[in-house]
């Protein structure tokens, strides 16, 4: 058997009562104290969640925004110092290497925070990709990420930095001391809630998850795991790579058109992305289930009794209180109201193309 | 915690029998493994089940279990307050949270089943594993 990795957190886990999972080859905790009342938690008040497992790749040199600007599809030059900006690294045929995260540190640093189970093959794309003078560095080993999602996250971590937490707007970070340590704090999340995210040395990582929840627990701040992350993110119609995209699906086709910038210059995949653009063939969709029954991943879905696709993400929605997914359909039948069906064990349920995101905050910051 | 008057699988479902009809429901050990339930699915009156054979199931926000029949026979009735309360499956897994009663065919099922001691010492062989 292969020895699961663990966070810097796990035996916090444990103590919490964590029910730890094999993810991607880690042992994360999927609950605690339930996953309803963990997703709760974070729309109303805040849940914390370790998301170690994510991979962190630097990006630098004089040439550095040049590879990113070859190698994601957003455009780089979009991005100022301090922000960060949610991206895709593109194959040829416009498709998911991966999506990440990038952050700006300096005009010639950048900071990546990429999915754990591509952070290996992420690595190897851009330095397959980088262009002389651009150091690309995995960095996965030195940092652990703590997430603070919901309404009251900017009051419990306020008070643990000088960092001007309420000043900062989403999408942008600041490094500073953060419980005393250096950290990287960005306004950032996968929650579809106000949130933070914290990157600091592992070695301080139990020190500072206790300083959060210690700061959280007048605010009823809970440990949440990754089921609650999963419908969280799947509620703000956020996408899960290898599930809603990967290799097979382009960038146009996952309705990421947003992140798609070819007035950028060249960028791989651009010239297939362009061919794409005026005859999108299918496009993911969120659907809501009109009866009882859940969709679930992978169930298949057809119309007019043809099989089409497959549900990318089907769940029940804690907050909304419905059942949803995200499913591929043709693009003449993504307008809402269009109803298909979605096979769940073998009897055909009727689902309905419904305006995403299915949950939405009240207040953007 | 486990009714010594019911039967129970390893599959982690309980019958609890009188007359020849089985009452049966998913164990206190399931709902927890499972989390909050929050669908049911359950087969109609009528319908009629091998033992062993899946007859409905019971959904958590992450996942979706089997029900599997301990004894073969035909639905006699279901709980359809389960469709409006799946999370009954959580707070009294043992009573009001029963999933359906079946007239049994072959009493000579109920030999394959666990006693309570016996179900219990399975659970604490399956955790110590």
């Amino acid at each position: 058997m292969i020895e699961l990795k663990r966070t810097a957190l796990n035996s916090i886990h444990r103590q919490l009562g964590g029910r730890m999972v094999d993810f991607a080859g880690w042992d994360m905790p999927v609950q605690y104290a339930g996953t309803i009342k963990e997703h709760l938690a974070v729309r109303t008040r805040a849940g914390i969640f370790d998301v170690s497992h994510m991979g962190e790749l630097e990006v630098t040199g004089p040439t550095a925004a040049d590879t990113l600007q070859r190698v994601t599809c957003n455009d780089i030059n979009r991005l100022a110092i301090s922000q960060c900006q949610y991206s895709a690294l593109t194959t040829p045929k416009g498709t998911f290497v991966d999506d990440l995260v990038i952050y700006r540190m300096a005009p010639d640093h950048f900071f990546l925070c990429v999915n754990a189970s591509n952070q290996e093959k992420d690595f190897a794309w851009i330095r397959e990709h980088a262009l002389d003078r651009t150091e690309v560095r995995f960095r996965s080993n030195d940092f652990s990420q703590i997430a603070i999602q919901g309404p009251r996250a900017l009051e419990i971590l306020a008070p643990l930095t000088d960092i001007d937490m309420a000043g900062m707007k989403y999408y942008w970070f600041a490094r500073g001391k953060f419980a005393g340590i250096e950290a990287i704090v960005s306004r950032t999340g996968y929650t579809g809630e106000d949130g933070f995210e914290v990157y600091c040395d592992p070695a301080h990582a139990e020190m500072v998850w206790g300083r959060i929840m210690n700061s959280g627990k007048p605010f009823g701040v809970e440990p949440a795991g990754l089921a609650a992350r999963n419908t969280l993110r799947l509620e703000a119609k956020m996408l899960l790579y290898g599930n809603d995209m990967d290799e097979t699906t382009t960038v146009l086709e996952a309705d990421l058109g947003w992140i798609c910038r070819f007035d950028k210059g060249d960028f791989i995949g651009r010239d297939e992305l362009l061919k794409q653009k005026d005859g999108l063939k299918r496009i993911l969709v969120g659907f809501e289930m009109t009866g009882r029954e859940i969709a679930r991943d992978h169930y298949p879905v057809e119309i007019d009794g043809k099989r089409v696709a497959s549900v990318t993400s089907g769940s029940p929605a804690p907050f909304l209180k419905k059942n949803i997914g995200l499913t591929y359909l043709p693009t003449d039948r993504r307008s809402v109201g269009t109803e298909f069906s979605v096979i769940v064990r073998e009897k055909p349920v009727t689902a309905k193309v419904v305006p995403t995101p299915f949950y939405r905050r009240r207040q953007p910051v | 915690m486990y009714p010594e008057d019911y039967l129970y699988t390893k599959d982690h479902e309980w019958i609890a029998v009188q007359d020849s009809v089985g009452t049966i429901g998913i164990t206190d050990y399931a709902q927890h493994e499972l989390g909050d339930v929050v669908y049911v699915d359950l087969p109609e009156v009528g319908d009629t089940f091998e033992s062993g054979e899946p007859f409905g199931s019971v959904e958590s926000v992450k996942a979706v279990s089997e029900v599997f029949c301990p004894i073969s026979g035909e639905v006699v009735a279901v709980n359809e307050k389960l469709e409006e309360n799946p999370e009954l499956i959580n707070q009294s897994p043992h009573q009001d949270a029963w999933m359906i009663k079946v007239r049994i065919t072959n009493p000579d099922d109920l030999k394959e089943l666990l006693s309570s001691e016996e179900y219990e010492e399975y659970l604490q062989e399956q955790a110590g594993a």
